[in-house]
């Protein structure tokens, strides 16, 4: 077998900091590496590099990249671009941002190639990825087509030249499952038709297990541990590693003895304008338990949050607070009630003022909510400080100098510097690292426990939810398709849309994909 | 397309409600000014009876309202009434002036645009380098100077000293082209120092976004040349920005450049409102004021519309 990607000891800095470090690895032709590790570990630094892209700023400052022979170093700017447009494809995260406005598909698709026909090649590269109408899908624009399409459609991009080596970056991570399903196995089915070696890089272990042969495990810009997937999935070396394999597995909470419900939504109708987005939505949370919302992106389940919070009136229906209605809008509720229902966002960085250091933004509900001030001020943010594991000391900073699960955390401390009885969580840890995300729950979980707190939880993630919620409600296009205790619904769903959710959820176990990808095509 | 037409008629309502705004204002400014157009035109020295029988037969003991419904009305025709100052209709003065401005403003912005444009992008590629600061700091330089000064130095340099151009920009309907070449040129130039740096940035700006974006960065990894990534992904999309920005430019040097006109003596439109105002010729102040609010309304409307076909996303909104 042919070497196609060999590097050694790749060191690349920018602004004279490492970004990567002692990096050594081989690719044979035919072959997929995985490579994993969380965000800002040099992953896509990594798989630039190997094509002979840097960012701006950045360097080799030592090792080698040898591509198809050829040593990347010693290679002028031409040659390296020569060599993209010939024998080398990358396939980009957001292929919503990824490709020109300006142009329709057909014409970005297959402007590397060098055929005459290039309608003709277009065609086949879509109908290759079983996009819909492959004579004329090429003459849309790509805000016309759907996402999971747009990432098919920069696949078959890729493949328009031949190359001999793809590198993918994260190619499913802005999908839903359901999408990502397909798309994993489309990958997988090009590259092996293609005969090319790949590089894949992703955050989700799972998802690497199915793609990869081999797995190369990175965290801050240097290797952690590197084998074949199955013994990384099975047997992990390093302790990192075993982490990121843990972070995976684990029970439901036991479902609670039935108790009075702390919030309650009756009837929801919701919508912006002439749309309708959220009907007949009821749902109940009792103290000490966690209701968590699922669904795919525009099944409603955020607007669903926005409404609980009083940040959209309800069309019908109201929120009940332990039995009272609540008015529909924030600014109609009294002090005590906002301060009983405590929101927190998806995105830490947009939810806190850039401005403001960490005293201000936990400190406001303190003076506001509890006039606290002076010497009970100083102790009760400390204490704060102190549940959600942040130093004291980060007080003075301002949330710029803070990594993202430590925002999130600032996030969720200026939420109990109220005292809520009830809190809404909105996909907060989709932005974050896996393990960072394990902390924040058991964080979650721990101050429910001990507060007797109940939590509304969106998420999309369902791995998580298994592990952390007492209860689950499935949305699809605006209803609640099914509800019910989290192990129950798990194991014995009732509707085919949750079984369809649940297949499509990537698990570590070898022949996963083939399985799932079987049992969502329409029976 | 349906919401693109639904999009165009929105706007050409609101451009039309916004000059009605306008005339409306200028108009009561006009009315509520002391002395009326009988005074104005008989003059201080006439009989009380004299300019009673004048207002009757204007109409000025009319309600405001009605006598601005008969201005409009006329105005609609073409009508804008009779110059207090030479007794000729508003019309007749203004057409010619009017056509002088454009001439001037085309000029300019035939400059101006395609300059500022190009040093534009010029400064986003070689961004925080020194063509750029080079750029950056000559156009706020020029922008910083007051018009008139700028103006009377050109003339003092070009005009006074070398002899090169003429120091006031006389036009008549004799003129020939190179007549009109000799009497531009300076009020060009001046036009170009004052419009070309708010161009420059706001290009720049577009261009430094746009090459930030995934796209040139996939346009980079496929491994197209850096010419190609330039012309053929990143100008594009540039595109609709920079035609707002340049029909603006265009705007702003019609009726913007009242200074530059006084100082060249350049029988444009911003000197005939400044010597309407001199001469208290209400009728010829608001037309003027119509014409300047038509012709800026109508160019934004086009900037819109035109931005709006050169993006695909806005152009083709499902």
């Amino acid at each position: 077998m042919s070497e196609v990607l060999h590097v050694e000891g790749l060191r690349i800095e920018a602004r004279g900091a490492p970004i990567l470090d002692g990096i050594a690895l081989s690719l044979q032709k035919g072959k997929v590496l995985g490579l994993i590790g969380e965000s800002g570990a040099g992953k896509s630094t990594l798989g630039l590099a190997a094509i002979g892209y840097l960012k701006a700023g950045c360097a080799v400052t030592a090792g080698t990249v040898r591509l198809l022979g050829q040593d990347l170093g010693q290679q002028s700017p031409e040659a390296l671009r020569a060599l993209r447009r010939q024998r080398i494809s990358y396939v980009a995260q957001s292929a919503a941002a990824a490709f020109n406005p300006f142009w329709r598909l057909e014409r970005q698709v297959t402007e590397l190639a060098v055929t005459p026909d290039r309608r003709a090649l277009a065609r086949d590269l879509f109908a290759r990825l079983h996009l819909p109408e492959p004579e004329v899908f090429g003459r849309r624009y790509p805000h016309q087509v759907s996402g999971g399409q747009l990432q098919r459609a920069m696949i078959a991009m890729a493949l328009a030249n031949r190359p001999e080596l793809v590198v993918f970056d994260e190619p499913t991570t802005a999908l839903d499952v359901t999408t990502q399903v397909e798309v994993l196995a489309q990958i997988r089915q090009v590259v092996a038709e293609q005969g090319c070696a790949a590089l894949y890089i992703t955050h989700d272990l799972a998802v690497v297990a199915q793609m990869a042969d081999d797995i190369l495990v990175l965290r801050h810009g240097r290797m952690v541990e590197q084998g074949a997937v199955r013994q990384i999935v099975e047997a992990p070396r390093t302790e990192y590693a075993r982490a990121l394999v843990a972070h995976r597995s684990g029970s439901a909470p036991p479902e609670a003895a039935e108790s009075a419900p702390l919030l309650a939504a009756v009837g929801l109708e919701l919508g912006y304008g002439r749309k309708v987005i959220v009907q007949e939505v009821s749902l109940a949370v009792p103290r000490g338990q966690v209701l968590a919302i699922v669904g795919e992106s525009g099944s409603g389940k955020t607007t669903v949050a926005r409404a609980l919070a009083g940040l959209i009136a309800p069309r019908t229906g109201s929120v009940r607070l332990e039995g009272r209605a609540l008015a529909p809008l924030v600014e109609g509720r009294s002090a005590e009630d906002r301060r009983r229902l405590q929101f927190i966002h998806q995105l830490p960085d947009v939810a806190l003022n850039p401005r403001h250091p960490l005293r201000e933004i936990i400190g406001r509900p303190l003076t506001l909510f509890h006039g606290l001030s002076g010497a009970a001020f100083q102790t009760r943010l400390a204490a704060l400080m102190a549940d959600v594991e942040l130093p004291v000391a980060l007080l003075d900073r301002v949330p710029g100098a803070l990594s993202g699960g430590q925002k999130q955390r600032v996030c969720i401390a200026r939420a109990l510097a109220a005292e809520p009885d009830l809190l809404i969580c909105d996909e907060i840890t989709s932005a974050l690292d896996p393990l960072v995300e394990d902390g924040i729950l058991a964080l979650l979980q721990r101050l429910m426990q001990s507060r007797s707190l109940g939590i509304v939880f969106i998420t999309h993630n369902l791995g998580l939810t298994r592990r952390f919620a007492h209860r689950v409600a499935v949305m699809e296009r605006g209803r609640i398709v099914e509800e019910g205790a989290t192990g129950t619904v798990f194991e014995a769903p009732a509707q085919p849309y949750t079984r369809r959710l649940l297949a499509a959820a990537p698990q570590m176990r070898a022949g996963w994909l083939t399985e799932a990808i079987g049992s969502l095509r329409p029976e | 397309m349906s919401r693109f037409s639904r999009y165009l008629m929105a706007r050409i309502a609101a451009s039309v409600l916004a000059i009605v705004a306008v005339s409306m204002i200028v108009f009561i400014g006009t009315a509520l000014l002391p002395g009326d157009a009988a005074q104005a035109i008989l003059g201080q020295e006439a009989t009380p009876q004299a300019l009673e029988e004048l207002r009757n037969q204007l109409g000025l003991h009319l309600p405001l309202w009605q006598r601005y419904l008969a201005w409009v009305l006329a105005a609609l025709q073409g009508d804008f009434g009779v110059s207090f100052s030479s007794g000729r209709p508003v019309i007749d003065l203004i057409l010619p002036r009017l056509a002088n401005s454009l001439i001037l403003a085309g000029a300019g912005a035939a400059v101006t645009v395609p300059l500022a444009v190009g040093l534009g992008i010029l400064s986003a590629l070689y961004r925080d380098r020194w063509p750029d600061r080079a750029i950056g700091t000559i156009s706020m330089l020029l922008l910083s100077l007051p018009t008139f000064l700028t103006g009377y130095l050109l003339i003092k340099i070009f005009a006074v000293e070398l002899g090169w151009f003429p120091a006031l920009s006389m036009v008549r309907r004799s003129t020939d082209l190179m007549g009109w070449i000799r009497a531009l040129t300076l009020p060009v130039i001046a036009l170009t120092f004052v419009a070309s740096a708010h161009t420059m940035r706001l290009t720049r700006t577009a261009i430094v976004a746009i090459l930030s974006s995934d796209y040139v960065m996939m346009a980079e990894i496929k491994g197209l040349s850096p010419a190609r990534v330039i012309l053929r992904h990143a100008l594009p999309n540039a595109l609709s920005p920079v035609i707002s920005i340049a029909m603006l430019t265009f705007a702003y040097m019609i009726v913007g450049v009242v200074v530059i006109e006084v100082v060249f003596s350049y029988a444009g439109l911003g000197k005939l409102i400044i010597d309407a105002v001199g001469y208290r010729d209400l009728p010829m102040v608001a037309a003027c004021g119509v014409v300047f609010s038509v012709v800026f309304v109508s160019l934004n409307l086009a900037a819109d519309v035109l931005a709006m076909l050169a993006n695909p996303r806005l152009r083709l909104a499902a």
